[in-house]
């Protein structure tokens, strides 16, 4: 492999320095290296920020079973495209990864295709079906660090009192998707205003905070990690600020889309709108951009949830819910959270990389820009600004609910354990996308 | 104007201009032996039905044949999903077929806005190159939505018995939160100047309902004696089950018409109820059958300000 020389860029938005990478790992940072060594490959970062890779805890990859919507291919070109050196897949697939065997096979594919590390979820209960916990021993020592019935709750106070009890021994960390289905019955909608309006039944508020609250109490008592997936109300927020206060360990994520739309987009009925948990209010986007701020949220994850158009092109209530979020992430964070002032490059570093990596125990990912450490990392250009179009994306489906509009931040280039995976929104050719094994 | 999904697209002028055309037609018929008028002669009306029923689908095919329109009726149980093939699918193909207007009853919010969207070209395919096309789209009920010409017939019931609507106050008894009736109604009479009282359990009321334009009580009898008009809701009696009322019996002594009740009303106070009525919980029927309910005359009124919305959409009554 040829040495890879980034010149001029600046780490976290502060001065330029050149950065050369050797076998993966960085190896030299200065002023003005020597650019004119032949078997350096150059990568202009003039006027760009480098961040290290980021990393999404929140990606549904659809395979196996769901590849008219996405696979490990597509979907691992969408996160190189948005900057991302590695990702989590849900488990939510067909067959469900509840098992060592289907979680080896989504970790191979990911690997075969190279782009971007893909580390599979594992579910917490068997089938998705919340009654009897999947063998989370056994899909731990095939290396996965994070449990989900990501599309499901686990609503069962007992079962998922004893997967926190058991992942302790693991040390891995359970993430709940926070909905009490009594109470979201039908649901179909943020429940308010808009929702009352338009007659879609309401999801309401309460239906995440009691959960999140119960969980906090369960894992205070368990002493394990537990991780909130999606934070969308902002009472959540509250909850989740005294539950950190009195020391459980809970972490939480909010999507983008959460950052920047609300129930507004319903108007039309487009189902491109459709999401679990829903869009909500102008208060919540708010409160959930003051608690990244603040850090009671701790990292913005993708939910990216790829949708073929036949599950789209439909009556609401029968669209599946769900949006896809990789190439958007950087460029609605920036618009929501750095234009703002709420957050600064540091920050991003921290909410898209740095925090979702230990979160995710991941000992490679989420490092310093510093000589010694392995060159995944996201060059930025803070300048750049684009038009967001669903066809245009790299994924097999194209909902996306920012369709038309312009944000700020492009990804120049992202950095795969010293290779280039996409640069100036073109994937790396050389990488063979079908995987094949 | 080329569909009609929701009372809102309609401001008071127009609104007004249908309620005038439906008055017009109806006079137009008066005392004719053959009710038949040649209007949309050589037009392709099709009723689309996902949900039971014979009220509203018999009104508009009705409307549709005394203008002379080609007729046609589908209806389907269940809805698409189960059918196997997708509501988009069979509205373009109904389309396809030449219909020029596509009248549709849908359990789903919304989905009269999604068949408009299709008819105007739209699709969640990225590789999509879709065209428009001119069938136009008639909301007859979507979900828990809107049910528009039952809110204009409504209207066009409450000007015939008390003259005129604006500044009348007009009381919505029931079921709000699943009633398609009861928004368009508040959304619609709210336009026409008219003041609207909703009067519920809070457990069949909306979230959201303080931001309507409308005030919600939650004691009939204080409101009676002010009503120029009251409306009944359907309430179907399986809402018990999920704990919005206890009993049929506890709803009656709150919120029924009963003949009682209906002495306090003033006057010349209407009863309007849009069916179908469950005699004896929802209303008396005394009270039902009785002098001030104008309830059939609601039913009569549905064909004529269907014939106006057909009218307006595929003949371009002067705006």
């Amino acid at each position: 492999m040829t040495d890879l020389l980034i010149t001029g860029a600046r780490p976290y938005g502060e001065d330029p320095v050149d950065v050369l990478v050797r076998d993966g790992l960085i190896v030299e940072t200065g002023s003005d290296l020597d650019r004119s060594v032949p078997e350096r490959e150059l990568l202009d970062g003039a006027g760009m920020v480098l961040l290290p890779g980021f990393v999404d805890l929140h990606t549904h990859l659809r395979e196996p079973g769901g590849e008219e919507s996405e696979d490990v291919a597509t979907g691992s070109a969408a996160a190189a495209l948005g900057g991302f050196t590695a990702v989590f897949a849900m488990p939510n697939t067909h067959p469900v990864a509840d098992t060592d065997v289907v979680v080896e096979h989504v970790r191979r594919r990911g690997a075969a295709v190279g782009l971007v590390d893909v580390h599979p979820i594992g579910a917490v209960t068997v089938g998705l079906e919340g009654t009897r916990m999947a063998e989370l021993g056994t899909m731990a020592r095939a290396g996965v660090r994070i449990f989900s019935d990501d599309g499901r709750c686990v609503h069962d106070p007992l079962i998922m009192r004893r997967a926190l009890e058991y992942a302790t021994a693991l040390d891995v960390v359970i993430a709940q998707h926070a909905e009490d289905h009594r109470l979201t019955a039908g649901a179909q909608a943020h429940e308010g205003v808009v929702a009352s309006r338009l007659g879609l039944a309401g999801w309401p508020a309460s239906a995440e905070e009691t959960i999140v609250a119960r969980d906090c109490a369960l894992a205070r008592e368990a002493g394990a990690a537990l991780h909130v997936c999606h934070v969308s109300s902002a009472r959540t927020v509250e909850v989740l600020r005294a539950a950190k206060a009195a020391g459980v360990r809970v972490t939480a994520e909010v999507t983008p889309h959460h950052l920047l739309l609300t129930d507004a987009a319903l108007t039309g009925y487009d189902p491109v709108n459709k999401v679990n948990p829903p869009l909500r209010t102008g208060e919540d986007t708010k409160a959930m951009r003051a608690a990244l701020h603040e850090g009671v949220i701790d990292v913005v994850a993708t939910d990216h949830a790829p949708h073929a158009a036949q599950y789209k092109d439909t009556e609401w209530a029968a669209a599946r819910p769900g949006m896809l979020g990789l190439q958007t992430a950087l460029s609605v964070l920036v618009h929501t959270m750095v234009e703002p002032g709420l957050l600064d490059w540091r920050g991003v570093a921290r909410v898209l990389s740095e925090r979702p990596a230990q979160i995710g125990g991941l000992a490679d990912q989420g490092r310093p820009i510093a000589v010694g450490e392995p060159a995944n990392l996201t060059l930025v250009d803070p300048d750049g600004v684009w038009t967001v179009r669903g066809a245009a994306l790299a994924s097999r489906a194209a909902n996306t609910p920012f369709e038309g509009m312009r944000l700020p931040a492009t990804v120049a280039a992202t950095v795969y354990r010293g290779r280039i995976t996409a640069r100036d929104g073109k994937v790396d050719a050389t990488v063979d996308r079908e995987g094949s094994t | 104007m080329k569909h009609l999904l929701s009372v809102t697209d309609l401001d008071a002028a127009a609104a007004t201009r249908l309620l005038d055309t439906s008055d017009r037609l109806k006079q137009a018929l008066l005392g004719r032996e053959v009710r038949k008028l040649p209007t949309l002669r050589g037009r392709t009306v099709i009723t689309m039905f996902y949900e039971n029923s014979t009220r509203t689908r018999v009104s508009f095919e009705v409307a549709g044949k005394w203008m002379s329109a080609d007729t046609v009726n589908v209806s389907s149980s269940g809805s698409s999903v189960a059918k196997g093939e997708s509501l988009r699918d069979t509205a373009l193909t109904l389309s396809a077929m030449g219909a020029d207007c596509v009248i549709v009853r849908h359990p789903a919010s919304g989905s009269a806005h999604r068949l408009a969207a299709w008819m105007d070209g739209a699709s969640a395919d990225r590789d999509a190159n879709t065209t428009g096309t001119h069938t136009s789209i008639v909301n007859a009920g979507d979900g828990t939505h809107e049910h528009p010409t039952q809110a204009l017939l409504d209207a066009a019931t409450l000007r015939d018995r008390l003259g005129e609507i604006a500044g009348r106050r007009i009381g919505i008894v029931g079921d709000v939160l699943h009633s398609r009736v009861a928004r368009s109604n508040v959304f619609l009479l709210a336009t026409l100047g008219a003041e609207v009282v909703l009067v519920a359990p809070p457990t069949l009321l909306p979230v959201g309902v303080s931001q309507w334009p409308c005030r919600v009580g939650s004691d009939l009898d204080a409101e009676l004696a002010g009503l120029d008009a009251v409306m009944m809701l359907r309430v179907q009696a399986e809402r018990m089950h999920g704990s919005f009322f206890p009993s049929a019996r506890e709803y009656t002594i709150g919120y029924g018409l009963s003949a009682a009740r209906a002495a306090r009303l003033p006057g010349h106070a209407v009863v309007l109820h849009p069916g179908p009525m469950v005699r004896g919980m929802e209303i008396a029927p005394a009270v039902a059958d009785g002098p001030s309910s104008a309830i059939l005359a609601q039913v009569s009124n549905g064909v004529h300000i269907r014939m106006a919305v057909l009218y307006h959409l595929l003949a371009g009554a002067p705006e």
